[in-house]
């Protein structure tokens, strides 16, 4: 076919690109893993086993939590009606916005030995230490429980919303009470949405970087793991711990896919989604806004918690419960000190070019691949597995991979020496991007109806400027969303940077970092204010219509 | 005889507006009632009203003797089939059939796989137990959902517009089925429709309801033949509608209005004078439209020869329908 040629060969290129890009480091990765006696190392190490283990589990505790919170919430939100519902509702998304980093150092400023609600029991109490330590398992769960739920909620809350109140009705007229009927239909009809999040929850947490890094204490997962075994030089070792990592991961995958079955519970039905019901005692209904503000407030805590410390001059803060002296010198330092700014201008250039390019490669390959078009697209699925790829892979396993590839110098095999140079962390970047656009801009390809394009050749517009004209200002949404994503993510970014950053282009993240190591929690707390506020702003611009 | 079913004096608000005003209704045991109305008439608000999905404002509600108004959905035993069926796609056809039967009956599974396999029979579905919901036509579809609600063996059958979702080829000949399979079922049902046809022909008796308000209840010849109001007599059946003088003309006393059904004018050599202006032939009969000038325009239905479009004629009234002017 005459057609199918000419998109063949852009096709192919793409998909090359991008297996360099994605697929060819994983594979090095491997290669490295096999050789050399490695493997039996790993294998005999109490340590490394102890480590996997401990990912699994806290992945799938994290998924059992988070749904714990999310969901319950999701049901009152949706399907019950209270003064005060739709401002809460959406506060309640705010653990959004916090970098999973910046969200990390601010339970450590709340939660932590020396933050705010220990040195209150301290002081309520008289005690002469903190009265407990924020450290282990238990910690890494209480922040992932408390970043992960939202997936939970939103997910539920959108599988509820198209849920058909007739269905539940019908329950009903056979005879099902309310819980008979949540058991029995509710909950299997939004099974879809659930799964999405539980599959969503698991892989985020499975390379949850910060959380082990800054409250693992010795208990270690395998990312932390990778990252601890790199620092030591056992490189041939990190790089099994890399593939393991990466087996879990995909395996988790499968199973979670598996278990979607999305296409059985295409909707029936074209009825409407159930009526909110509003909470009709008087005393039910203070209760259900009572308890809305204090979850609201426990929500918001963190972030301000982060605020305040950022206002909190060095050294000022010693055993106080609270601090004694206040102002805006962190700021004035951090903008005022051309070293300090530089990791802030290093954040932000790097995200921005990262962003570009992935959304970039995004609009190549939905303009190659992703429009509704009858017949089988040439290098479709390979072109929609690489852009996917590495959302299914922790950071870690793909910083890793990276740093592996490029720290030698093989033309012939397509690898340069990039480690310490500026550039390998923003295509770390880029690589953790892709996902983030492809998906969105595919998506937005899919919607797109061809009769529009058409409609505009037909009216005497070329292929470009019917893209320019047409197709780019409906794809607008899209791929604000998408872009919006990924440069928040690339701004909060701290699993990839930590294994790829350069003393020049060290990004905001790590500088939080070695502020804490220099205990000088009022900046660290002043990038992360700074950092959370960038997040939200970029996030509202990229949800606009 | 009591009456099976007994709506008495039920009322419903939404927000601004009325969707059952005062409502009392009385259906026998094993009696098939239409609820007839255009839309927004509160028919289907009735039906929701006794299945117990809406709370009433006033009024009660009572089958076999009980009021039901204080009860569940669960526990009403009404069985109800949707608009668009609600079958449950997770589930296939035995299971969606089987919902309302779980744990009600002693015996377990094997009695109750043998009671859905008994209730698919009886909708001529018989073997479909594995099918999925979701492969099955619109009107298998239906008749699933038909037999999910009869499995249960409730008291009374609901069914909300049971026939809208069908194309209208498939429409006459499920209306047959389905009223076939009420009257062997002989369960009192009460059903809604916008479509005087189908209340006609499944309803042995139809309640015409407009705005929320009962206006007649009457089998189908006592709608036609005797409307309680101009309502009923406009929203049933063709009507010609008369005022002033030519209400007066037609045999109407001062401030009546006169209502004439095409085929109560015959043409004839005196009666009111007008102008065939159009001529629609239906087969055994023609439909002519006859300008009697001053604006009046009126149908009359005669032989296919009776008059050609300019004919210029009289047409006289055989029998009139007279109601009181409305009051706004």
């Amino acid at each position: 076919m005459n057609s199918g040629n000419r998109r063949g060969l852009p096709g192919a290129l793409l998909t090359l690109l991008l297996a360099w890009l994605v697929l060819y480091p994983i594979l090095v990765v491997v290669a490295e893993a096999a050789r050399g006696d490695a493997i039996a190392v790993f294998l005999s190490r109490g340590g490394e086993w102890h480590a996997l283990w401990a990912s699994l589990w806290i992945s799938l505790a994290s998924v059992a939590l988070a749904a714990a919170v999310g969901v319950p919430l999701a049901f009152l939100f949706e399907w019950l009606d209270f003064p005060g519902r739709k401002t809460l509702g959406s506060v309640i998304a705010l653990p959004a916005v916090l970098p999973p980093f910046v969200g990390v150092i601010a339970f450590l400023f709340l939660y932590g030995e020396s933050g705010f609600v220990a040195r209150a029991v301290q002081h309520v109490l008289g005690l002469e230490r903190a009265p407990w330590r924020l450290q282990g398992a238990g910690a890494i769960l209480l922040v992932h429980a408390y970043s992960m739920y939202v997936y939970f909620y939103l997910f539920t809350r959108a599988g509820l919303a198209k849920l058909d109140a007739s269905m539940l009705e019908a329950a009903q007229a056979l005879g099902a009470g309310r819980w008979e009927t949540l058991r029995r239909v509710t909950l299997p009809l939004i099974r879809p949405a659930l799964a999405g999040a539980a599959l969503l929850v698991f892989m985020t947490a499975l390379g949850s970087f910060s959380a082990p890094y800054v409250f693992g204490g010795g208990f270690r997962v395998m990312t932390t793991q990778i990252v601890a075994t790199k620092l030591n030089g056992e490189l041939p070792l990190a790089m099994v711990e890399t593939v393991a990592l990466a087996g879990v991961a995909l395996g988790g995958l499968l199973i979670l896919r598996h278990t979607e079955g999305d296409d059985i519970l295409v909707a029936l039905g074209k009825g409407t989604a159930p009526r909110r019901r509003p909470i009709q005692s008087v005393g039910g209904r203070a209760l259900a806004t009572a308890a809305g503000w204090l979850l609201a407030l426990l929500l918001l805590l963190p972030h301000l918690t982060l605020g305040l410390v950022s206002l909190v001059p060095y050294g000022t803060w010693t055993t106080e419960a609270v601090p004694p002296v206040l102002s805006v010198v962190n700021y004035q330092r951090l903008f005022g000190e051309p070293e300090r700014l530089r990791p802030l201008v290093n954040s932000l250039w790097m995200a921005a070019a990262s962003t570009a390019a992935a959304v970039a490669l995004a609009l190549v390959a939905g303009a190659l691949v992703g429009r509704r078009r009858p017949g089988r697209i040439p290098w479709r699925g390979p072109i929609e597995g690489l852009l996917a790829l590495p959302w299914a892979l922790p950071g870690t396993v793909f910083a890793v991979a990276l740093a592996t590839t490029f720290s030698v110098q093989h033309p012939w095999a397509l690898r340069w020496v990039l480690v310490g140079t500026v550039v390998l962390l923003p295509l770390g970047l880029l690589v953790r991007n892709l996902p983030l656009t492809g998906r969105a801009v595919l998506a937005g390809f899919r919607q797109l109806d061809p009769a529009l394009e058409e409609a505009a050749a037909s009216l005497g517009a070329g292929r470009w400027a019917a893209f320019r004209r047409v197709t780019l200002p409906l794809l607008r949404p899209a791929l604000a969303a998408g872009a919006s994503l990924a440069f928040v993510a690339a701004l909060g970014d701290f699993v990839t940077a930590i294994v790829l950053y350069t003393y020049d282009n060290r990004p905001i993240s790590i500088e939080i970092m070695s502020s804490l190591r220099l205990s000088e929690l009022g900046v660290a707390a002043a990038f992360g204010v700074i950092l959370m506020g960038l997040s939200a702003l970029v996030l509202a611009v990229g949800a606009r219509r | 005889m009591t009456p099976f079913v007994r709506l008495d004096g039920v009322s419903k608000r939404f927000d601004t507006a009325v969707a059952a005003d005062g409502v009392t209704l009385e259906v026998e045991r094993g009696e098939v009632l239409a609820l007839l109305g255009p839309s927004g008439s509160g028919k289907t608000t009735l039906l929701r009203l006794l299945a117990g999905f809406e709370q009433a404002d006033a009024g009660r509600m009572i089958i076999d003797g009980a009021d039901v108004g204080g009860l569940s959905p669960a526990r009403r035993r009404c069985g109800m089939v949707f608009q668009h069926y609600a079958l449950f796609p997770h589930l296939d056809v035995g299971e969606n059939v089987a919902f309302g039967l779980r744990g009600k009956k002693p015996g377990g599974r094997v009695t109750v796989e043998r009671q859905v396999a008994a209730v698919l029979a009886l909708v001529d579905l018989a073997g479909f137990e594995r099918r999925r919901v979701q492969e099955l036509s619109g009107g298998q579809q239906q008749r699933v959902a038909l037999a999910r609600a009869l499995a249960p063996e409730p008291r009374v059958l609901l069914l909300d517009e049971p026939l809208s979702n069908l194309d209208p080829a498939l429409r006459e000949r499920t209306r047959r089925e389905l009223r076939q399979l009420i009257k062997r079922v002989g369960i009192t049902t009460l059903f809604v429709t916008h479509e005087q046809e189908e209340a006609f022909d499944l309803g042995d008796r139809v309640a015409v309801l407009a705005a929320g308000r009962l206006d007649q209840v009457g089998t189908p010849d006592d709608l036609y033949e005797r409307p309680a109001s101009l309502f009923v007599a406009t929203f049933v059946g063709r009507a010609n509608v008369f005022r002033g003088a030519a209400a007066h003309a037609l045999g109407g006393a001062d401030g009546q209005i006169v209502v004439v059904r095409p085929e109560a004018f015959r043409f004839s050599e005196i009666g009111i004078p007008g102008v065939v202006k159009e001529r629609r032939y239906t087969g055994a009969a023609a439909f002519y439209l006859v300008d009697g000038g001053r604006g009046e325009r009126f149908e009359v239905l005669a032989a296919p020869g009776a008059a050609r479009v300019g004919d210029r004629v009289f047409v006289e009234a055989t029998r009139v329908l007279t109601f009181a002017e409305e009051r706004e």
